[in-house]
This record gives C-alpha cells, structure tokens and sequence, in this order.
C-alpha cells in the first residue's frame, strides 16, 4: 500500500476508524479474529486451536507414557471446560510414537508441518526427545516435555517441565548425608544415557562432600537377574544404594533384594531411587518396596489443596484405582503452562509464545507451585517420599525454597 | 581383585555366587526347556514362546486376586495352583494355535518364524487390551518371599530355591516323558521319520498337536514361576526370548541333555564374570564365548545322530 499524504481525508478516516475500533478489540479481546492473533498461520480458526499429544501408545514404553496421555487429556479438557484460550477451544491431534525413536520424529513433523500445531505436548525417553528435538528446531514447535532427565540440554523449543538431574540428585544425596548420616554409597542403574549421566553426576557430588563411592555397576535393560550385584552390596555394605534401574528390571531387582535378606524398612542399607514413581509400585507390588526412599518433585500423597483437586479429577476421569507418579503430574503441567503464556503474549504465534515464556508461573500446579526459568526449565521443590506397603509415598523432606533449574552444572560434567 | 577381601569373604563370595548361578541355571533350563521341545523335536521356530510364558504369569496373577478376595484363608498356597492353572492355560492355546496356524506350515519351517512372530505381536496387543499397558503387581505370599540365614554372610532366598525345584520336577518329568511314555516315544518317532511313523500307524497330527502343546504348557509354568523374580507387562515376554534361543541352539536343537549342559555353562559363565565385571560386559564376554564356540560347532553343544 503507498501512502497518500496529500490526501488528507483518507487519512483521517482511517484514523478515525483505528480509534473506534480500539476500545472494541481491548473490550472484546478473545474474539479477536484468527488472523490478529496468529499471524503464522497455524491451526487456528475463531473457535477452536490445536496442539499435539506425541506419546507412545503401543510398544515397550506405553507403560510409562499412557499416565502422561491421560494427564494431558485431562489438562485440555479442563481448560476447555473453564472457556479455552483466548476464547478458542482446544483441540488435539494424538500420534503413537510407537515406543521407535525415528517413528517419533516423523510423527513430530506431521504434527508441525500437515496439522499445524501450535505445541506439542510429548516424548518420555531422553532417545525421543532427542529424534524430536531436531525437528522442533527446524519448523519452530514448541515441545511440553515432561520427564526428569539428565540435563545437559537447553533448546528455545522445548519447555522442560521434568526436573533435571541437579534438582533430583544433588538435594537427594545431601539428604542421604544430613539426614541418614550416609557415608558410603552404592550406584546401581541400568545400562544407558539417562542412569550413566545421573550417576555421573552423583559421583561427584558424593565425592565433592568428601563420601565414598563403594561401587557403581550397570545392568542392560530388561535384564532380571540382579543376585550378583546382591552379593556385591552385601559384602561392600554401603549406607545408600543409590539406583536409577528403570522399567520391568525394577520388579526383578526389589523382588530379588527382599528375598537376599535385605529389609528395606531397615534402611542398612537404604534404598534411594530417581526412577521408582506410584506407577512402577504398582508392577513391583507395595509389599517389595516398603521402606524405599525416592527423590522426586511429586508424589500422589502431597497434602496440599491444588493436589487434592487434581487426584479428585484424575480419577474421576480415568478411574478410582489409578494412581499419579511425578511425570504425570509434570506432563500435567504442560497445557496449563501453554495456556499461561499464550494469554500473556495474547498470540499464538511461536516466537511470541517463547519471549513470555519465561516467568510465567502456576500457583494452581499440584506440585504447589513452578516457574519457568529463562533456560526453559522449571522452578521446583525437591521432595523425598518414604514408600509405604500401600504403594504411596510419605513425604519426609521438602526443600525450603524453590531448587533454580541448571541444565549445565559447572564441575559435574 | 582378590586383595579387598579376607579369606572368609572370599569364600562366602564363592558360595554365594555359586548359589547365584545356579538359580540362573534353573532359571534358564526353565525357560528353554518348553522351546526346546517344539524347537528341537518339532523343528517349529516358536517366536511367542515369551508370550506363552506371560499368559502363565498372567494367570497366576488372576489366580492370586481370585484367592485373596475368595478364599484369604489358603492364599499361602494359592501359587501351587496357579501354577497348575498356567499349564492348562497355555497348553489349551498351544493346542489350538497348532490347529489354526502351524500344521499347515509344517514344510515351511522359516515361515513358522514369520507366523509365530505375528502371533506374539498379536498376543501382546490382547493382553494390552485385556490388563492394561503396566505391569500388574503378582503378589506372593510372605514365606516365599524370604530367605534363610545361613551365615551372617550368606542368605539362601526362597524364590530361588523354589525355582530350583520346579525346575527339577519339570526337566525330569520332560525327560522320562520322552522316553518312557508311549506318547513321547511316539513323539521321538515322529521327529526322526514322519512318514514311516504314520505308516506304522501313529497318528503323527494329533502327536504333532499334543507335542506343540506340551511345549507351550511348559512355557505357562516358566511364566508363572517367574513372578517371583520377574516382570508382568505385555511386552515382559521379549525379555526372555533372546536368552533363550541362545539357550537352545547353543545346546544343540534336538538334544534336551544339550540344553541342560548350555544353560549350565552359560549361566555359570555369566554369574563368576558378573562379580568381577560389570553386569553389561559380563554379558558382553558371555554372548562373545558362545558366538566362537558356535562357529567351531555349529551343531551346538549336543547334536542328535539322525540319518537324513
């Protein structure tokens, strides 16, 4: 369009017209049309805007992923039910991930560049986060990933709602040393990136407070025979077996521990896990792991008023004998953080998303309360809960202040 | 490596590593022992054999919840039945599986491969779809779940030695099965020379049947033992399918005493390394010594003399 300033009567009528219809957008903000609010043509009509769900629904991680699905779902729901965002209501578009890295790119690709999301809520692996991550990068998405993770990563299209390994590991092994008086220390895991980097990372902490690592051993996933390693502990007693074994291989492990004479309740030696949450309780069976103590940001039992609403809601969506562990509660979070930012930048447009990103906080979160950190991580508490024969957990630690995120631990790596 | 330990520990480590290893031996033996038969005497390359094995842990999971909201009183014992239940279970499927699906693919032995493969993806999805994608907690009663005190050092776990039991009564069973029943022996016949046994009258499809089976219900036992140490999930059973094929053929298909001695030598290989390695790299060395025995004797540990 050229400008026309020796035409003063077009001019004024376009002032004229600018001016009026300004009170009505500021009155009418969240029926502004799809246009003025997206400018970068996502999915977004007057009524209605769509994200992705990208978990895996099938395949060996389905276990660990469908209470994520579930949480996400309810998230949408909920925020649908309270009027949507910027007056528009939620729809999502769920893909398998299939438990295959390379599938979860391809998936994640659809997702941004067929449907048009305007953020994806997913991945559960560090190795799909990983596959996505490339993808997000190259057609600007915006990612809710929501898995305690071993750090060591920051992208501009991923908000990580997880804590990362110094949140976990460095405030649980400090509790091990002023609470317990743990002065040796077992690392067990099983055998890939996520235990090897968190157990990294213990190590020198342990070391950095002057303790003893005893013995540090790896097992392959899946593998179901832990007497060796047993028999290791025993003679090496140590104060703390400090295990981050994952998936079916817990359930052999505890299984095999109790039936070695090691009574957890005892605590000699205690157990410390990053990787045993309500949900993998349920496969281990409460009685196997009564005793055990977890370092977590969340648990089920936390006794505070935005938790209680949401176990309330979650099972009444998705039925009485379910149970919530951290990375549901995290994957929870996602939706409600999305909707924050995109009410602040009053857009959907990525890039607008990502500058208000930070800062935005929740003080309805069932955790208590997070923040997003400039580096895409989020403000949180670290908590240790004690394993009741219910399957529960008690909490008997809870960090004072909000524990600040930090991806890249200087001296750790 | 030695230097740590005292004397005493030293032989409490033995004792205890020698125990370890042979709760894997019977851990192993239990498992192959089901694929060894259809493998070894049907020729059949049976890929849901892990499946069978978690229908087994499936049911005993249903028998336990039956027990503790019906009948709380015997839920000490429930396990036996269980057990029981778990062959019936998977020996029925077995049989019908034969009947829908292998006999027609009894000339084509690769396609069992391809057939069998399918089956247990399919399997997978129905206990998905039935129980849900977590694994479901197999609650056991309390005795079996402790050990005996030996020493201070040495604690003898319960499950452990249970296993050692079955796997006792279950391999000795199988083999006086084969070779004093008529059944088995009409089974061996089958194996060595199809087509002379149905001319002297066997009626080698109904053996074939019941030999397939028999294998599976064997399966269903391994499965429902192995709550005690393992996992229940809908993909739990691909856990136990690598080891044990390498278990078979590294025993030597046809032969049930090759798959005792292989999974002997493995198990003992792997509990020794695991104390003085890493877990990873003890089965690392372990996979490596079989692959070089395999290719010296490609027939395995044990082979069976048939003329061709």
């Amino acid at each position: 369009m050229q400008n026309h300033p020796h035409q003063p009567n077009k001019l004024r009528r376009l002032m004229l017209k600018t001016m009026m219809a300004l009170p009505a957008t500021m009155l009418f903000s969240n029926v502004a049309t799809a246009s003025e609010v997206n400018s970068t043509g996502l999915a977004v009509t007057d009524d209605t805007v769509t994200v992705g769900i990208l978990h895996s629904a099938t395949g060996t991680m389905a276990i660990s992923e469908t209470g994520s699905i579930q949480a996400e779902k309810l998230a949408i729901e909920q925020i649908n039910a309270s009027g949507g965002v910027l007056g528009r209501q939620i729809k999502y578009i769920q893909e398998d991930g299939a438990s295959d890295w390379p599938t979860f790119a391809e998936k994640a690709k659809k997702l941004l560049v067929q449907d048009k999301v305007d953020a994806i809520m997913g991945c559960w692996t560090s190795a799909s986060r990983k596959a996505v991550l490339p993808v997000m990068e190259q057609y600007n998405g915006m990612l809710f990933y929501p898995t305690f993770y071993e750090g060591l990563e920051q992208s501009p299209n991923v908000i990580y709602t997880g804590q990362e390994a110094t949140q976990q590991i460095l405030k649980g092994i400090d509790w091990a040393k002023e609470t317990k008086g743990a002065k040796k220390f077992f690392l067990l895991g099983s055998d890939y990136i996520w235990p090897r980097t968190s157990n990294k990372i213990a190590r020198k902490h342990i070391e950095k407070l002057g303790l003893k690592v005893v013995g540090e051993e790896y097992y392959p996933l899946g593998h179901t025979q832990f007497n060796s390693v047993i028999n290791k502990i025993k003679l090496k007693k140590p104060d703390v077996i400090f295990t981050t074994v994952v998936g079916g291989s817990n359930v052999a492990f505890y299984k095999q521990l109790k039936a070695a004479g090691i009574d957890l309740t005892k605590e000699k030696p205690l157990v410390l896990t990053l990787s045993v949450t309500e949900d993998e309780i349920l496969g281990i069976g409460g009685e196997n792991v009564e005793g055990l103590y977890a370092s977590m940001k969340y648990f089920q039992s936390l006794p505070n008023d935005n938790n209680k609403a949401f176990v309330k809601a979650f099972k009444k969506r998705w039925g009485d004998d379910i149970v919530i562990g951290d990375v549901t509660q995290a994957a929870y979070l996602g939706p409600w953080l999305w909707k924050a930012a995109v009410e602040k930048a009053g857009s959907f447009d990525i890039d607008k998303i990502r500058k208000t990103l930070p800062g935005i906080e929740l003080t309805t979160a069932p955790e208590g309360y997070v923040k997003v950190h400039p580096n895409h991580h989020l403000w949180s508490k670290s908590r240790i809960g004690h394993a009741k024969k219910d399957g529960q957990f008690d909490v008997v630690y809870e960090s004072k202040e909000l524990i600040e995120p930090n991806p890249f631990p200087k001296g750790y790596q | 490596m030695f230097a740590d330990y005292t004397w005493a520990e030293l032989g409490s480590i033995f004792a205890m590593q020698g125990f370890s290893g042979l709760i894997l031996f019977s851990v192993l033996l239990l498992m192959a022992l089901g694929l060894a038969i259809i493998f070894g005497q049907m020729g059949v390359i049976n890929m849901a054999h892990g499946e069978f094995m978690i229908l087994g842990a499936y049911i005993t999971y249903l028998t336990s919840n039956l027990f503790s909201t019906y009948l709380p009183d015997l839920f000490g014992i429930y396990f036996f039945i269980a057990i029981i239940f778990a062959f019936i279970g998977t020996f029925l499927l077995g049989a019908l599986v034969e009947w829908s699906l292998i006999r027609h693919l009894y000339k084509r032995p690769l396609d069992t491969l391809l057939a069998t493969w399918g089956l247990s993806l399919i399997l997978q999805q129905l206990y998905r779809t039935v129980f849900g994608p977590r694994e479901v907690g197999v609650t056991l009663p309390d005795w079996m779940m402790g050990s005996f005190a030996v020493s201070e050092m040495i604690e003898v776990p319960v499950n452990g030695m249970i296993v050692m039991v079955i796997t006792l009564f279950i391999t000795v069973g199988v083999f006086l099965f084969l070779q004093k029943s008529r059944k088995g022996k009409q089974s061996r016949a089958v194996v060595q020379n199809r087509a002379m046994a149905g001319a002297v009258g066997i009626d080698t499809a109904r053996v074939d049947r019941f030999t397939f089976a028999l294998g599976c219900g064997i399966a269903g036992i391994a499965g429902a033992t192995f709550t005690m140490i393992g996992s229940t999930g809908p993909t739990s059973g691909q856990l136990y399918i690598v080891d044990t094929f390498l278990v078979v053929v590294f025993g030597g298909a046809a032969s049930l005493l090759g798959t005792i001695a292989s999974a002997f030598s493995i198990s003992q290989a792997q509990s020794i390394m695991e104390f003085f390695l890493s877990g990873s790299m003890a089965k690392v060395l372990t996979l490596l010594t079989v692959i070089v025995i395999l290719m010296l004797r490609p027939q395995g540990l044990f082979s069976l003399k048939v003329r061709r």
